[in-house]
């Protein structure tokens, strides 16, 4: 009895030190970032790196607005794109598919999340840039906003489909029977009860699927084209801004800190933490929303 | 309204036409739902069949069995960079399970009745649920600078299987405990209740009924962190050095596949044998799902 319970009590120090090694690690996270990246604050001003459209480390300019611009494009690019056939996927996988097509795109999914972000990069490189370049609009290289929004979108896919599924899923069978019992349609009950007492799970999924397509590195580094450039319009048509290259915050980091020193180093640290901080904007916004919406 | 109603029709075949519309409705939206479904399977058919189709050409044993030669054209093979992710893996998962874990059951079992009391461990607690939920959402890249700074430069272990797979374990933590805290919360509350009142203590509790029904999710768990680890590149990018040389030791760099592919793509523009290093890599990743799910299913 005593050696039961004193264990009891050891675990719980136990467990309870393994849930504080997070606080630590994002304590180190934004720490040692910060501090990099401080001396490129100081030297260049928190005005002259946001909006400075310039970045050409060997003359000393070193404005991030093009990174963030291309981040927040291609972002925008890939919810578009892949949101809706996620959420789709979900309803049908948790609702609808039948056990045997279930057993087909389930493990089709969960590949899909599997396959490392390398060989979307390689995929984009050498079978959607080339049918982009296609498109016949000068200065099209095929690398850029266009590509690079595609292939985020096939690798936000799992992550959203996944996370929404689980919330459908854990509706419980007695709000559905509920609603169909009062004479509606599956499908108005998956509208009217399913999805609205899933929707902190759909929302989380979400932020979840923004959070990774901000953050991707290298399949954006191999299918962006990496210019420092605001993405713009090559023509007339708006719409020919898709096909404009671009350079991400994630890219800028990681093309350029192996040979970065100095306050070119720090500059880059400065991308970091102007990175973590535009995806702490948007978890707070999406937090925001689901405690607007409980209510 | 009301009066246009009684006038127009009677309630019960008002009733019946909407019902039909319903319908309409239900069948379009269904339909569009068996689209979404179907666009899934055809995309990773695309990128499986053209890396697989093009990767064959490549892959044979002295692919599988040499390590890499270096050069422009990306000569040799790929046997050092398996060796490198298995490593990896291994190290990277046996830092992060447990922590992760652990840190999943404390916040499930233990922090919900101390929520809101006063004192210093709630006030943690509470600070812990934000950094977990904060960590899931920080890019990969910054696990990267972390790990570079931290672990490469400031403790000195250089480009180093311990210095990524430290970072690694840091970025794949808030997979573990996200996917573990979920699988807890499906255990039913009377499961507990009924251990408890058999009189076996909450730790007891805990490890012979909640942790064994809540397994699959959380072996599902790892799972996807296996995955992450053997498909992530960016952080390794940065911590691991990239010499294509087998690793002697927890201090050697290496290159993981993941890598292998992005520096034939990248670098010399090896298309083939990227993507035959590529075609391994997926056939690994399906390896991995199908032991697991067997797994999982055996202890269902």
């Amino acid at each position: 009895m005593q050696v039961r319970y004193a264990v009891d009590r050891g675990v719980k120090y136990v467990l309870l030190a393994s849930a504080l090694i997070s606080i630590f690690i994002v304590f180190m996270i934004g720490a040692l970032t910060v501090r990099e990246g401080l001396p490129a604050f100081r030297e260049i001003g928190l005005k002259g790196l946001l909006l400075g459209t310039s970045w050409r480390p060997q003359s000393g300019a070193y404005g991030l607005m093009p990174m963030i611009a291309g981040s927040i494009v291609v972002t925008i690019g890939a919810v578009l794109l892949g949101v809706p056939l996620a959420l789709g996927c979900a309803i049908f996988l948790a609702e609808i598919a039948p056990d045997v097509v279930r057993g087909i795109v389930r493990p089709a999914i969960e590949l899909l999340a599997g396959i490392p972000s390398v060989v979307y990069g390689l995929f984009g490189m050498v079978v959607l840039v080339p049918l982009i370049r296609k498109i016949p609009v000068p200065y099209n290289t095929g690398f850029g906003v266009l590509s690079a929004s595609m292939v985020l979108a096939i690798m936000i896919l799992p992550t959203v489909t996944n996370i929404s599924e689980d919330a459908i899923r854990s509706v419980p069978r007695s709000y559905r029977e509920g609603s169909l019992a009062l004479g509606t349609t599956h499908w108005q009950t998956i509208t009217g009860v399913v999805l609205p007492s899933a929707r902190s799970g759909i929302v989380a999924a979400i932020i979840l699927g923004v959070g990774r397509a901000l953050g991707e590195t290298m399949a954006m580094i191999m299918v962006i084209g990496n210019s420092v450039i605001i993405p713009s319009p090559l023509t007339d048509n708006l719409l020919t801004m898709a096909l404009s290259q671009a350079r991400t915050l994630t890219g800028n980091i990681a093309v350029e800190i192996n040979y970065a020193t100095g306050i070119h180093e720090s500059a880059l640290y400065a991308t970091g933490v102007v990175l973590f901080v535009l995806i702490m904007i948007v978890n707070s916004i999406a937090r925001l929303l689901l405690r607007e919406r409980s209510n | 309204m009301i009066k246009e109603a009684l006038t127009t029709s009677t309630p019960s075949a008002q009733a019946e036409s909407n019902l039909g519309a319903r319908y309409v409705g239900q069948r379009a939206a269904f339909g569009t739902l068996w689209v979404a479904g179907a666009i899934t399977v055809v995309v990773l058919a695309l990128v499986i069949g053209y890396v697989g189709s093009h990767g064959a050409g490549v892959i044979n044993w002295e692919f599988l069995s040499t390590p890499p030669r270096g050069g422009l054209s990306g000569e040799g093979g790929i046997s050092s960079t398996i060796v490198t992710t298995l490593y990896l893996a291994i190290l990277t998962l046996s830092i992060a399970t447990p922590l992760g874990v652990f840190a999943a059951i404390y916040l499930v079992e233990y922090a919900e009745e101390i929520r809101g009391a006063g004192g210093i461990i709630p006030k943690l607690v509470g600070i812990a649920r934000f950094g977990v939920e904060t960590l899931a959402g920080v890019p990969s890249i910054l696990f990267g600078l972390f790990g570079y700074l931290l672990f490469v430069v400031a403790m000195d272990f250089g480009f180093s299987l311990l210095a990524a797979s430290l970072a690694g374990a840091s970025l794949i933590l808030p997979v573990i405990i996200r996917t573990s805290e979920e699988a807890l919360r499906t255990v039913p509350r009377s499961y507990r209740e009924g251990s408890l009142a058999l009189g076996a203590t909450k730790w007891q509790t805990i490890s012979n009924v909640v942790l064994p029904s809540a397994l699959p999710g959380i072996i599902t768990g790892i799972v996807l962190s296996l995955g992450r680890v053997v498909s992530e590149t960016a952080v390794f990018y940065v911590t691991l050095g990239g010499t294509y040389k087998t690793p002697k030791s927890i201090m050697s760099g290496g290159r993981t596949m993941a890598l292998h592919v992005y520096y034939l793509a990248m670098e010399t523009r090896a298309f083939d044998k990227s993507m035959g290093t590529g075609a391994i890599l997926i056939a690994t990743i399906i390896l991995i799902n199908l032991v697991i799910n067997l797994i999982s299913r055996r202890l269902q």
